[in-house]
């Protein structure tokens, strides 16, 4: 997948999981909850997508990387790239 | 302390009174809507399916559960917390209290659920399935969605209420439970504003329905609204419902000094015990129930007008439950005798307070809702009072008492009188 399509996918599970957002002007270097309404459980929801819909294992200790669109697409860049867009 | 003497002589800071309603039935979202279909016939089951048991019947609610909850919490958590939360905020909404200026710390929680955590559970292991059970796909909202208090807590949450909450486990005589632990707190002082009644969720849950069908005690019929038939030969079981129905209570002074309206105050209850099987019920138990609950309220049988039986139209529940009503009202030619499950099926933690709540109405508007899809009476059912298949206008009621019952022999009445 390339980063416009991880972007894309992590859009995908935002919307799940956080319906009542508005994600169309989401600024990709804010940090996700300087601009939305998520605490840690929905982002637990992230990694479970994740390992549900690509078998994307995220160690506890990288959780930080998903703070802001812009870094978790950078993160998921190398275990994603094999993969392919379902 | 209930004084073994009518609650009129109580001062008024130990009298408990209803001053609000809110529910979701399969027959109405609203007590106005719910009265005008028990007076008229209306049925509340439909056709329904679910997960491996595959096409059966259910009483399926329609309440718009965006009105009080953004689509995240809705997500988030259950459909009996979404129950709960629809209840609980009409009720307030009902009651006239100043909600926004009510001390929250006051204000306690005490839903009656016949089960929780069911639901979730097997939607977790049918999502699990497709991961090769691999526990690392379990989901990290299991254990919030499944917690007993669960209902009650989301009640809580979308309310902003700090004071006391949970659920009282009662099986399907959850819903009187509810309202009996709601009256306690408040006159214990533990709270100022009591959110109690029931709430259930169980059609969502494959579970309750195959363990009735294994049981022989799940109903069927070609016409949905003709399947629940308690008192009738023909009945086959239960029809499984969904709902809720929250009532507040208040201490008399509080809602006098408010100038609330009152749709009726607590004048007795009794909770007991079969001690005798795990799903059989025992008339004797169930008649002592009645008679402690009279007592308590320091009322004779004969001055019951209405009756709100509990039957759920299996084929023993119904006629030991008529056994004991003989036992009690036998003699009495002033009680009326319903049932609304032959409306709405059984809406299990919800039952016996969406019970009551249709036939406090009859405070207003005289009138005794009758049992419908009664072709022919079991004689076995047969009860003096019984109104079946038409409502009747009856003369100005001063008490009703609900009855429900459930499984592990768990007995409760509630005495309501017009105020």
């Amino acid at each position: 997948m390339t980063p416009a399509e991880i972007r894309n996918e992590i859009l995908d599970i935002l919307e799940d999981i956080a319906p009542d957002e508005d994600l169309s002007g989401l600024k990709d270097e804010v940090a996700f909850r300087d601009q939305l309404e998520l605490d840690s459980m929905d982002f637990l929801d992230i990694v479970m997508e994740l390992r549900k819909r690509h078998r994307v294992q995220i160690p506890e200790e990288s959780y930080g990387e998903l703070a802001s669109m812009q870094s978790t697409v950078t993160y998921l860049e190398p275990l994603m790239k094999d993969l392919q867009k379902a | 302390m209930i004084a073994a003497q009518s609650t009129l002589n109580l001062p008024d800071n130990q009298r408990i009174v209803i001053t609000g309603i809110g529910l979701t039935a399969p027959n109405g979202n609203s007590l106005g809507e719910v009265r005008d279909a028990l007076l008229n016939g209306r049925s509340g089951v439909s056709g329904y399916e679910i997960r491996y048991v595959g096409k059966t019947l259910a009483g399926v609610c329609d309440f718009d559960s965006r009105k009080y909850q953004a689509r995240k919490d809705i997500r988030r958590g259950t459909r009996a917390g979404s129950v709960g939360v629809f209840s609980a905020n009409e009720a307030i909404a009902n009651s006239g209290l100043d909600w926004e200026n009510v001390d929250r710390s006051r204000v306690g929680i005490y839903m009656g659920v016949t089960e929780h955590g069911n639901v979730e559970t097997e939607n977790e292991i049918y999502e699990l399935k497709g991961y090769d059970y691999d526990i690392a796909f379990w989901s990290h909202h299991h254990n919030p969605r499944t917690v007993a208090n669960n209902p009650a807590g989301e009640v809580a949450l979308n309310m902003q209420i700090t004071g006391p909450h949970y659920t009282i486990g009662a099986a399907c005589a959850a819903g009187n439970a509810g309202v009996i632990q709601g009256a306690q707190m408040l006159r214990l002082n533990e709270c100022d504003v009591a959110l109690a009644g029931g709430l259930s969720e169980s059609i969502h849950t494959f579970g309750i329905f195959a363990s009735f069908k294994s049981q022989g005690a799940l109903a069927e019929h070609q016409d949905p609204t003709r399947a629940s038939r308690p008192f009738d030969v023909d009945r086959s079981g239960i029809v499984v419902s969904e709902g809720g129905c929250v009532f507040v209570l208040e201490r008399l002074d509080d809602a006098k000094r408010r100038g609330a309206q009152i749709y009726g105050e607590l004048a007795g209850y009794a909770i007991n015990t079969d001690a005798t099987d795990f799903v059989l019920p025992n008339p004797e138990r169930q008649s002592e129930c009645i008679f402690l609950a009279l007592r308590r309220a320091g009322l004779a049988a004969d001055q019951i007008d209405i009756v709100s039986t509990h039957a759920t139209g299996t084929g023993s529940g119904d006629v030991q439950e008529c056994a004991a009503i003989r036992t009690v009202f036998g003699k009495s030619e002033r009680t009326r005798i319903n049932n609304t499950k032959s409306f709405i099926g059984h809406a299990m933690g919800a039952a016996g307070a969406i019970e009551l709540a249709g036939n406090l109405c009859s405070f207003q508007d005289n009138v005794c809702h009758p049992t419908i899809n009664v072709d022919q009476l079991d004689p076995e059912c047969e009860l003096p009072g019984l109104v079946l298949n038409e409502s009747q206008e009856i003369d100005k009621p001063e008490y009703i008492l609900n009855n429900s019952f459930g499984m592990l022999g768990i007995n409760s009445a509630v005495i309501i009188r017009r105020i």
